[in-house]
């Protein structure tokens, strides 16, 4: 069933990563406030598409605010006005008939516009390559209940973990720097005793690879925290800057 | 005579497996360097086994269409996974995990596979702890676990609601390793829309880069399909927008018989559809049963009230509530299997007792339990002597806060009410399917080199699945599985040197590709692809959803096939072949969702008994205690329907007879 929420929408519209992009802008009526940011995007794109339009291309997949593919810059704000939620968890009942919307990509040096609103985050996936990770083969693990864990550090690990690599962190900062992102992987691992042995190569080729993909310092501004949907803490910044210092140190 | 050959070994139940496991044939490592493995998908199973093979030393190939290999539909699980580790001393086994598994399933899932994966169950607990996956754990230090659906003991292995979030970032972690260490080449967002056979065996595959629009031509020595199941035929699914049949279905076209299309598991708590706008649909975890009781009005004139506006739940009196499931299931009451829940919800709809707008909806009510259970636990430990109801709610309200805190937020963003204050509404939808591709023990489909793993393939559930089932036989699948039986195949293929991809069937498979896209963009319609699969996800809902009939089923066929000649004449494909074009990836989907539905009819139209996920309203209980319930046909249909595509519309029946050696066959009662 429809609404009756008519709003103004001002979209970037970028034919690829080569061509130059703007904003554009259309209107959108009758929209319900119990549909999702996704699915007027859905209406905009139908009435695009029958009108011979080109829709909007977009990241989206799961819609309920796990996989980490939504990515839109809602009026200045990554994943727009709500704290704590994906694009794609949030609702129209969050804004106003009559409403103008800007809606922008992730900007980022390291996240290159592939078209309109999608970029390419594959840097987080070279970062994870480089050290994410511990190396047990498959077939190597003893019995998970020989390796008592507290349950503090259990729970803290996991917090960490709950990261969806959506990289709002990074469209978010001033300097587009990936700590959160990366900090949130290296304190997930630093917190459990399965991840002591590669500690000190994870820290430093993880940073030296975020580094090379361009992504910026950190200036201790928190925005980062303030627009992770999952929350992640700035505390893993520091705890990371703590890992990569002592690696550096017994170098 | 059948054609299909299951493989499963000899010997007795209990050492098949490790008997077969230390008998396969292997490749010795210098030949393992040059053999090429394609997998396609990169979710728990597909990670998993991409991972495990590249460090056994395979040359490996993933592809996916998402932007990361992290993003598959794997992450969205929320409640568990299951284990026979019997860690709670509550008297589980290989067995019982077996045996639940095998009931579950109502009787339609082999004996050999899944006491298989009974067995492996408790490796992956072991492999993912290893990994660094921070599962849910007591203040001893030790793993925790929870209940789910269907069986007696403890055995669910958790991370808060983020279970399959947490094993796939386990998986993603191992894979991206292997990525690093040069073992496996990633390409993410690259589709596959052929595969590629050379005198009958598999060789490999077309794909369309998704970003540039090039066909691109990738041989491999086996091609693994782990790319989940196939429940946005429905449209409205809890699947994600991108979860797709597509590879599948280019298989199945290639001549890998489809196992059991016609069983879907429907949820039955999900958020309802809250209007035409709907995209997708989401889950309340199966775990909020345990503390949620299910009920509808008893008077008609009640649901009216709340229909129209004029009444509210909380205005519903005790005695004018009917707790349906408690009073039908009085065992089992709120924590009967998905698809008991399901059609007792449906049943109760369709009588007129739905409580939302659209008359589909039921509710799901905290409030007993937050009060008198939780709130009265909290008020003891506090020593608060006679509490206040409001003081009840308050004190159990923080204990639920703690046990299901985000899927609460997340049923108040979606829906924008409080379900601490007001029940939730939660309606049956799609979730997962049980039949896929079918393979033999070795999870090789009826293509030799072709294999289907996870979802994607239909062994080991049967007829329905168990709740925290999909992550085990994922896994299973992918870390514990396939490494060994691959080399069963990839033993007899050491002496074959790499493929050019100049070779004809290469160059014919992409020339199909090719024009199949050139149809798309010359059709030059007026509905966008979304108009057709909303369509397609009607008929299927209405005809082959919760319940079906055979007058329907055949009315549905002949819906499905003028929708797929009304889709060749009238949609419309913007843009164009060489660039990123969501919408044609879109259409190729949908294309094949239009040609599965059709098969997913048939199956359920020929199988006229009732069994798990699959209910026939002409094959019920009509009397005694069982009334009304799901009516088996052992006689007829203890077997897996595998159907052979035989072209275009027309599909032949296979049968591969099911053998309970082990197991007493007997009905399901959750009375």
């Amino acid at each position: 069933m429809s609404g009756n929420m008519n709003l103004t929408l001002k979209v970037w519209r970028q034919k690829n990563a080569k061509a130059t992009g703007k904003l554009e802008t259309y209107k959108v009526a009758d929209i319900s406030p119990d549909m999702s940011f996704l699915e007027m995007f859905d209406v905009l794109n139908e009435q695009l598409i029958t009108k011979g339009d080109e829709p909007i291309a977009f990241d989206h997949d799961c819609r309920e605010g796990i996989c980490g593919m939504c990515s839109m810059y809602i009026n200045g704000r990554a994943h727009g006005p709500k704290s704590a939620i994906t694009t794609c968890q949030l609702h129209m009942r969050s804004f106003k008939d009559g409403d103008t919307i800007v809606v922008e990509p992730w900007r980022a040096a390291a996240f290159p516009v592939i078209k309109d609103l999608t970029v390419d985050r594959s840097a987080f996936d070279r970062i994870i390559s480089k050290g994410g990770f511990i190396s047990v083969n498959t077939g190597n693990a003893q019995d998970a209940n020989c390796l008592p864990i507290p349950k503090t550090d259990a729970d803290a690990s996991f917090e960490a973990a709950a990261c969806i690599g959506c990289g709002a962190c990074v469209a978010t900062c001033k300097n587009s720097s990936a700590m959160l992102f990366v900090s949130a992987k290296i304190s997930q691992l630093a917190l459990l005793p399965q991840g002591q042995v590669e500690r000190i190569s994870r820290a430093k080729n993880m940073v030296a690879q975020m580094d090379d993909e361009g992504f910026g310092n950190c200036t201790n501004t928190g925005a980062c925290e303030v627009e992770c949907p999952k929350g992640i803490s700035l505390e893993n910044i520091a705890r990371m800057n703590r890992e990569f210092f002592v690696a550096n140190i017994k170098e | 005579m059948s054609k299909l050959d299951s493989k499963i070994p000899e010997g007795s139940l209990e050492q098949k497996w490790s008997k077969y496991r230390s008998t396969v044939a292997l490749v010795n490592p210098a030949n393992k360097r040059s053999l090429e493995i394609i997998v396609v998908g990169s979710g728990l199973a597909g990670a998993s086994a991409a991972s495990s093979l590249a460090e056994m030393g395979y040359k490996v190939k993933v592809l996916c269409f998402q932007d990361s290999a992290r993003r598959a539909h794997s992450i969205a699980a929320q409640g568990g996974i299951n284990a026979a580790k019997n860690y709670q001393n509550d008297g589980d086994s290989t067995y019982r995990l077996f045996y639940d598994t095998i009931k579950g399933g109502d009787y339609r899932a082999r004996e050999a596979n899944v006491y298989r994966l009974a067995e492996v169950s408790a490796n992956i607990i072991d492999q993912c702890v290893a990994q660094g996956v921070p599962l849910a754990r007591e203040y001893g230090g030790m793993l925790s676990n929870r209940s789910f659906g269907g069986t007696q003991v403890q055995r669910t292995f958790y991370a808060a609601g983020q279970t399959g979030q947490q094993l796939l970032l386990g998986a993603y972690s191992a894979l991206q390793r292997q990525v690093g260490l040069g073992n496996v080449q990633m390409l993410a967002r690259h589709e596959m829309l052929e595969v590629v056979t050379i005198e009958g065996k598999a060789r490999g595959i077309i794909a369309r880069d998704l970003v540039t629009g090039k066909l691109e031509r990738h041989f491999g020595h086996a091609v693994l399909l782990c790319t989940g199941g196939y429940g946005n035929v429905f449209f409205l699914s809890t699947n994600a927008m991108g979860s797709n049949v597509t590879a599948a279905w280019k298989a199945h076209k290639k001549g890998a018989f489809f196992g059991n299309p016609c069983y879907t598991q429907i949820h039955p708590t999900c958020i309802p559809v809250s209007g035409d706008h709907q995209s997708k649909l989401t889950l309340m975890s199966e775990s909020l049963r345990n503390d949620g009781r299910i009920w509808v009005p008893k008077k008609k004139e009640d649901a009216e009230a709340i229909k129209a506006g004029k009444k509210k739940a909380t205005d519903i009196a005790e005695e004018d509530r009917d707790y349906y499931l408690e009073r039908r299931y009085p065992a089992f009451g709120n924590l009967v299997p998905r698809d008991v829940a399901s059609r007792a919800a449906k049943e109760r709809c369709d009588a007129g007792y739905g409580v939302n707008k659209t008359g589909e909806a039921v509710y799901l009510d905290f409030a007993s339990n937050m009060k008198y259970k939780y709130g009265k636990q909290e008020a003891i430990k506090k020593g608060i002597a006679n509490p206040t109801e409001k003081q009840l709610h308050e004190l159990g309200k923080e204990v639920v806060k703690e046990k299901y805190g985000n899927l609460f937020d997340m049923y108040k963003q979606i829906t924008g009410e409080d379900p601490y204050e007001v029940p939730m509404m939660i309606y049956p939808a799609v979730h997962y399917t049980m039949g896929g591709l079918w393979v033999d023990y070795n999870l090789m489909t009826t293509v030799p080199g072709l294999y289907a793993l996870g979802e994607a393939n239909f062994s080991d559930h049967g007829a329905n699945r168990l709740g925290a089932s999909a992550l085990m036989q994922g896994l299973a699948d992918g870390y514990f599985v396939i490494p060994y039986t691959i080399g069963a195949y990839l033993s007899k293929e050491i002496s074959v040197k790499a493929i050019p991809t100049s070779h004809p069937a290469f160059e014919e498979a992409e020339n199909n590709v090719k024009e199949l896209i050139n149809k798309f963009f010359a059709i030059k319609g007026t509905k966008s692809v979304d108009h057709f699969h909303k369509r397609l996800g009607k008929i299927m809902w209405d005809k082959c959803g919760m319940a079906r009939n055979e007058a329907g089923l055949k009315q549905a066929i002949s819906e499905i096939q003028q929708l797929q000649k009304d889709f060749w004449t009238d949609v419309r494909v913007p843009g164009s072949a060489d660039e990123f074009n969501p919408e044609l990836e879109k259409a190729a989907r949908v294309a094949d969702f239009l040609e599965l539905g059709e098969l997913m009819c048939l199956d359920a139209l020929h199988r006229k008994e009732s069994c798990g996920g699959h209910f026939r309203e002409e094959s019920q209980e009509t009397e005694g205690e069982q009334q009304g319930e799901a009516k088996r046909d052992d006689a007829n249909f203890m077997y897996v329907g595998a159907w052979e595509f035989k072209g275009q519309n027309s599909f032949e029946l296979h049968k591969e007879e099911l053998k309970y050696d082990v197991i007493k066959v007997s009905q399901r009662s959750y009375k």
